[in-house]
Order: structure tokens, then C-alpha cells, then sequence
């Protein structure tokens, strides 16, 4: 085993080079770029034997990265942003093709307002096309759950794609010690795929991706991904205990942070959720009784971990680094469809929006947070869902407004 | 297209290996010419299709086909071409498929996705030299969805969404001459109507490796409105009155595969379809007869 200081984005080049892969359609984007480079060094130079094509598009590389997976070769890609959005018919179709790949998504707010800095609206779009989603909060755990990425993809119970995502710039350009385990014990791990029935070969009717035309047979083979989809938990788990058993860094569908005797609980997913657990170091330290619970899944939705994880909290507060226009945070959704009308449910569930375009959460916003919740406890009032902002971001922000107004009257246009 | 095994028409195959009972309209000019492609290529194919009226060809537990398909969506059948070339490609280099075990990739889509979507997807395979056959059945709009107007759709004619006195007011995008620029190793016009003609190309494009085009020109009744029985009718006047040229592009030369002589006058098969119907009747529009007279015989004028 080696140890080595890592971006997220050298962690997963190593994932994917670890797990040897075949194929890798390739179209860039910031902050994705590092991870193509990285590989492609690897090729150029004989440390890998895989071959890369870069395509005109996203759309067209995930439809490679698809069709390649349905000849029987080990395929990896990855985007970010407007590019998983623009890929986003062909994420569809490729899980419904019922085949293993692994997409990296280095997740990075959506235009417009055109941003290079990170949000999980990118990824959370593609909650339900059938991709299996493993959210990652270290370079090590990018580097792990790429190779127990390909075990879940490639499960015959599952056979599905699985993305795996890491924020942008907080994870793929933060350099962290990553373990790197040997090729052998990787291959002890992560044998080569063997495609099974699915092939190509002449003389042979074999149709893939084929119309159906009512609603029966349609509901049946989506309803059979699904089923699929939800095996994602129980394997993981098993897999997590594999991977521990070998690498002693043992991952389940849950991370639950000092919130075994919390009453009050953060529910966070990815880089972020380090921010958060730092804050309930801080508040631990003032007294309050505090924890972090951060789901590793978001598809399948880890419902009865949860469940279990929060039963008997005074409080929840999600934190969530997306908005639904419209309706607010997605993960709070998420978490009142899997806490309703459950006995033990926590009664107050409070929304925060924070982390938009890379927006800090800094630690007196999760002091805040929790003074918001307390409140909410003593008084059993449910606070309604806020957008973390401070009164200094607002003024900074009015400041920009009326450079953008004298501008334009200074052309000679507006009132 | 001297060493062909195709000197008569009693040398072409003497039966389908496309399966029949398909739910083509009766007449389907784009069926005719899969029929004669197939037929010449063989099963040791995988067909790479995107959204359009082939796409029914295989519909849940039933597919015609002998060989191995795939459907992508509208944009991206030769981005599919690219994932399955480069795979079989791998699993040869491992050992896991054999020379004899391989398969030749073809693109089956009609003009709405071969002009417009998916075109970006296909100068990328050709950018790339992709080793693929792509057959582009053109029945000239989006037939799949009721025949409104592609880029492919001739000057005139009357669409879904051209339904005015003067049919459709843009003219016929030139994908030949697309492909050409992009100096692929094949391209070539063909018509169903026209089976020696075709069986000859696709036994040159078989030879060939590198991006290749088929491009067949498939009369559409339903499109088109004339009744099913006149596929082959049509498809010859649209070589006749010159309007589809028969031709190949082989390293930098273009070359006239057949060349109408004596040339019939395009009315002849405007004539013919109800999506020209409005030139004739109520009154003959002469002015917009002889626009398109004159542009394919400029063309004809300018090639030879
Ligand atoms: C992204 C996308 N947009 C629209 C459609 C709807 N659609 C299905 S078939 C079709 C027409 C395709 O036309 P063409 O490529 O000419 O093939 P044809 O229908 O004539 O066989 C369209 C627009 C689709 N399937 N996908
Ligand atoms: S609409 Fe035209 S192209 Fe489509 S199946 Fe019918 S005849 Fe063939």
C-alpha cells in the first residue's frame, strides 16, 4: 500500500486505473479536466492499457461509454455540470440498457448564471434515471468507491451504471494522503468483468434498447430497474465489509457522525458535510448534543437506515447544496418522504439551503442552524425552509447592483 | 466498380435475409432499400439505429433481424457506432473475439437525424475515422412523426408543416457534399428501385474501411402520397428526371453511377406524388416547375 498526497480528481484517475478499465470516452469540462489528463498520461506512457476516444460531445460520449459497455469491456467516464445535463437522455437510456459503467460527476452549479463553482443540482437532476449515485465527502473515499463502484455495477442483481460523485474544487482540486492499495490486492477486490449474456456476435438476434409498445411491458422493465436499483443497499453494505476486511477502510450506506446520543442532527451529503463536522466538534465542545448523519447513497435512497439513524431525535436539520426551484432543498424532500409516518420520527425537520455555486457554510451558520432547530424543539414549531445568507453577502451583493445600473444608464439605456 | 460479382440482376441474392411481417407501411421505399443492404452485408452486423420509423422494425419479443441491433436515441447512432466499434475492437485485441468473430458496424437512421440532429455525431465518427457503414434511408422529413419538413426535405414540397401553396420554401440540404469535405472513404447515392446499381456499392463500401455513407433516396407513401405500388415507379423517375443522381465519392473523385439518358422532365415525377400535387392544381404553378427544372439541370450542366 502506498501513500500519496491526492486530488480528488488524481483519486479518481487512480479509481479507474485501479479497476483496469477498457474505454474511456472522454469530452472536457472544468473541473473534470484533471481526471481525463491524468489517464490519459497513464495510456500515453504504457501504465495503462485502455483506450480513449474523445468525442464531440457529451451526448455522444455517454452513448459510447453505453454501446462499449454492451460489447463486454469495462468503461469509464466522467463530466460535470452542463455537460451530465447535456449526456442527460442518453444517462437514461444507457441504465435502461441494463449495463456497467461508472461516470464520474465532478458536481458544479448549472448555468445560468454561468458558475465554475460547485452544487449538487447537476447530479441531483439525474436522481431518477437509473443510475446508482455514490456521494463522496474524501479523496480516499473518491478512490474506494470507484472500485466498489464496479462491483455494484457489475452485480448480477444489479446491472446497472453507477455515478459516482465528488464536489468540485473542494474535493477535485484538495490535495489529501490517499492510501493507494496494489494492483494485486485491487485485483483480489475488482476481478475482470465478464459481460455474461450480453453480447454482440454475428448470426445471433440479439436487439438491445428495443421499443416496446404499451405501457405493461414498459412498466415491467422499468419497474425491474427499480428493483434493481433498490438491491444497490444491501450490497453495498456487503460490499463495504469486504472492502473493509481487505483494505480496513470499511464504507456503509450511512455516515453517521457522533449522533448516536444527538438530539439535535445535521443530514448533509458530500464534501460539505466535513464542514458540518467540524461544526459539531465546535458545538459538542459548547455543550449542545449534536450529530452529522451523511448518506453515501442517494440512489437507492438509504431509507431504513435512516430511519433507524434518527429515530428518536428531537430535531433534523438537511442541509442541502441544490435548490428545487419551485419547491426548495431536494434532500429535505428526500427526507420527509422517508420519515413520514414513521413512529419515532423526529418531529421537527428543518430545511436549510446553503452551499449554492460554492457558497461557504461557515461555522456560525451551523450554530445558527442549530439555534434555529432548538427553537423549533422547545416550541414544536416546524421553522420554515431559509436560504443561509448573511447581511453582508446581501449588501456586497446590492453593491454589484448599482455598479450593473450605473453601467447601463452610463450607456445611455434604462429609466 | 469493375471486379463486382454483380454484373446482372439474376447475380443479386435471390431471397430477404430480413425477416418479414414488419410494421413498415405497405410501399416503404426505406424497408426496400434495408432489404437490399441487408441482404448484401450479410448478419455479421451490428446495426447501430436512432429514433425514426426503423426503430419499429424491432418491437418487443420480436426483431427481423438476423444479426445483433441496437437503439441509441435521435442524436447519437454514430456515437453508438464508436462505443461498439472500439469494444469489439478491444475484445479482439484480448483475445476474447476472434478476426472471423468480427462485426461490421452499421448506422441505420433516416435524413431527420443523418442532416440535422445527429449530424454533429457524425462528423465527429468521421473526424475520428471511425470504421462504419452508415445507411441513411431519406424519405426527405421526419416521417416517424407524421412527415413534417426535415432538412432533407426537397424545394416545394408539400409537409406536415409546409401545407401552403408553395410546399416547402427551403431546398434539400446537400449531405453528399458534407461527407465529402470531411474526405471520408465512401460515400454514395443510391435508390431501391435501382438494386443493381446499390448491390454494387455496398459490395465496394464492404471493401472499404473508414466512415462510408449509403445514402438512398426512399420513397415514402404515406409522405409522399402516391399509393404503395409505385415505390419502384418513383424511385426510377427520380433517376430519370436526374433529380437523384446516382453517384460515388472514392478518394477525392466523384464519379456518376448512371446518367439519365435522355433526361425526363422533373414534372414527370413531381407529377407523380401528392406532395406536389398544389404545382399542378388548382392552376399549374409553370414559375416554380421550372425553378426546380433549372437547378437539376444546372447540376447536371456543372458534373458533366
Ligand atoms: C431527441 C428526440 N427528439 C424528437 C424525437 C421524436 N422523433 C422520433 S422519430 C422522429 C423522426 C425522425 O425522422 P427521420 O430521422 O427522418 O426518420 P424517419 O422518421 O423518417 O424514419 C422524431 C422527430 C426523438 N425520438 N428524440
Ligand atoms: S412513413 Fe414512410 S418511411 Fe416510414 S414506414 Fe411509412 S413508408 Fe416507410
Amino acid at each position: 500500500m502506498n501513500r500519496k498526497l491526492l486530488t480528488g480528481n488524481g483519486a479518481a484517475a487512480w479509481g479507474a486505473r485501479l479497476a483496469r478499465i477498457d474505454y474511456l470516452p472522454a469530452f472536457p469540462i472544468t473541473p473534470q479536466t484533471e481526471i481525463i489528463e491524468t489517464i490519459g498520461n497513464w495510456i500515453d506512457n504504457d501504465a495503462l492499457e485502455c483506450r480513449m476516444v474523445t468525442m464531440e460531445s457529451e451526448h455522444s460520449m455517454l452513448t459510447a461509454a453505453g454501446a462499449a459497455a454492451v460489447t463486454g469491456v469495462r468503461v469509464f467516464t466522467a463530466t460535470s455540470s452542463q455537460g451530465l445535463l447535456y449526456a442527460t437522455e442518453m444517462l437514461y437510456t444507457v441504465a435502461g440498457w441494463r449495463v456497467p459503467l461508472v461516470l464520474v460527476n465532478v458536481s458544479r452549479g448549472i448555468s445560468s448564471p454561468i458558475t465554475l463553482e460547485p452544487d449538487h443540482n447537476d447530479v441531483l437532476a439525474m436522481r431518477d434515471c437509473g443510475f446508482l449515485q455514490l456521494h463522496c465527502a474524501t479523496c480516499q473515499e473518491v478512490l474506494d468507491n470507484m472500485l466498489i463502484a464496479y462491483r455494484l455495477a457489475e452485480h448480477p442483481l444489479i446491472r446497472l451504471p453507477v455515478l459516482v460523485n465528488l464536489d468540485g474544487f473542494y474535493l477535485s482540486f484538495t490535495r489529501e494522503p490517499v492510501q493507494i492499495p496494489s494492483q494485486a490486492e485491487v485485483d483480489r477486490f475488482l476481478p475482470p468483468f465478464s459481460a455474461g449474456s450480453i453480447r454482440f456476435r454475428g448470426g445471433e438476434s440479439l436487439s438491445e434498447g428495443v421499443a416496446v409498445l404499451e405501457g405493461s411491458a414498459y412498466s415491467y422493465f422499468r419497474y425491474e430497474a427499480h428493483l434493481a436499483s433498490l438491491q444497490g443497499l444491501a450490497v453495498y453494505e456487503e460490499l463495504g465489509l469486504e472492502f473493509g476486511e481487505l483494505f480496513g477502510r470499511q464504507y456503509t450506506t450511512l455516515e453517521c457522525y457522533r449522533s448516536e446520543d444527538a438530539e439535535i442532527v445535521f443530514v448533509m451529503i458530500g464534501s460539505f458535510a466535513t464542514k458540518g463536522k467540524e461544526a459539531v466538534d465546535r458545538l459538542r465542545e459548547a455543550g449542545a448534543k449534536v450529530g452529522l448523519v451523511r448518506p453515501r447513497l442517494l440512489r437507492p435512497f438509504p431509507v431504513s437506515a435512516l430511519r433507524t439513524a434518527l429515530a428518536g431525535k428531537k430535531g433534523v436539520a438537511v442541509i442541502d447544496q441544490n435548490l428545487s426551484l419551485g419547491k426548495g432543498g431536494i434532500l429535505l424532500t428526500e427526507l420527509s418522504s422517508a420519515l413520514y409516518g414513521i413512529p419515532g420520527a423526529p418531529p421537527i425537520l428543518a430545511g436549510f439551503v446553503g452551499g449554492l455555486g460554492g457558497r461557504n457554510i461557515s461555522n456560525e451558520e451551523f450554530f445558527e442552524i442549530h439555534k434555529v432547530v432548538q427553537r423549533g424543539v422547545a416550541t414544536g414549531v416546524c421553522p420554515a425552509p431559509q436560504l443561509l445568507y448573511t447581511d453582508e453577502e446581501l449588501r456586497a451583493l446590492r453593491k454589484m447592483q448599482s455598479v450593473a445600473r450605473a453601467a447601463k444608464t452610463n450607456r445611455g439605456g434604462g429609466a | 466498380m469493375s471486379e463486382t460479382t454483380y454484373q446482372r440482376l439474376k447475380d443479386l441474392p435471390a431471397y430477404h435475409i430480413l425477416g418479414t411481417g414488419t410494421p413498415m407501411c405497405a410501399g416503404c421505399g426505406g424497408l426496400a432499400t434495408l432489404h437490399e443492404v441487408y441482404d448484401i452485408l450479410g448478419e455479421k452486423c451490428v446495426i447501430v439505429n436512432a429514433a425514426g420509423c426503423m426503430t419499429l422494425l424491432s418491437v418487443y419479443p420480436c426483431t427481423p433481424f438476423r444479426g445483433s441491433w441496437l437503439y441509441t436515441a435521435m442524436a447519437c447512432a454514430p456515437a453508438g457506432a464508436q462505443g461498439v466499434r472500439d469494444g469489439l475492437d478491444i475484445l479482439k485485441k484480448k483475445g476474447r473475439l476472434s478476426q472471423e468473430e468480427d462485426l461490421e458496424v452499421v448506422v441505420l437512421t433516416g435524413d431527420g437525424s443523418a442532416y440535422g440532429m445527429g449530424l454533429s455525431a457524425t462528423s465527429g465518427a468521421m473526424d475520428r475515422e471511425l470504421d462504419f457503414l452508415y445507411l441513411c434511408y431519406d424519405n426527405e422529413g421526419y416521417g416517424n412523426t407524421g412527415q413534417q419538413f426535415s432538412a432533407a426535405t426537397p424545394h416545394a414540397a408539400r409537409t406536415a408543416t409546409s401545407k401552403g401553396s408553395l410546399g416547402y420554401p427551403g431546398y434539400k440540404k446537400d449531405l453528399f457534399a458534407i461527407w465529402a469535405a470531411h474526405r471520408p472513404s465512401y460515400v454514395a447515392t443510391v435508390v431501391a428501385a435501382e438494386p443493381l446499381d446499390l448491390a454494387r456499392k455496398i459490395e465496394a463500401a464492404g471493401k472499404l474501411s473508414g466512415p462510408r455513407l449509403i445514402l438512398a433516396l426512399s420513397p415514402c407513401p404515406t409522405g409522399w402520397e402516391y399509393e404503395p405500388s409505385a415505390t419502384v415507379e418513383i424511385g426510377k423517375l427520380a433517376v430519370q428526371t436526374g433529380i437523384w443522381p446516382l453517384k460515388e465519392y472514392v478518394d477525392g473523385k466523384v464519379t456518376h453511377t448512371k446518367i439519365p439518358h435522355p433526361r425526363l422532365p422533373v414534372r414527370e415525377y413531381l407529377k407523380a406524388q401528392g406532395r406536389f400535387h398544389h404545382l399542378f392544381a388548382p392552376r399549374e404553378n409553370r414559375g416554380l416547375i421550372a425553378e426546380i427544372q433549372a437547378r437539376v439541370d444546372r447540376y447536371w450542366q456543372e458534373v458533366l
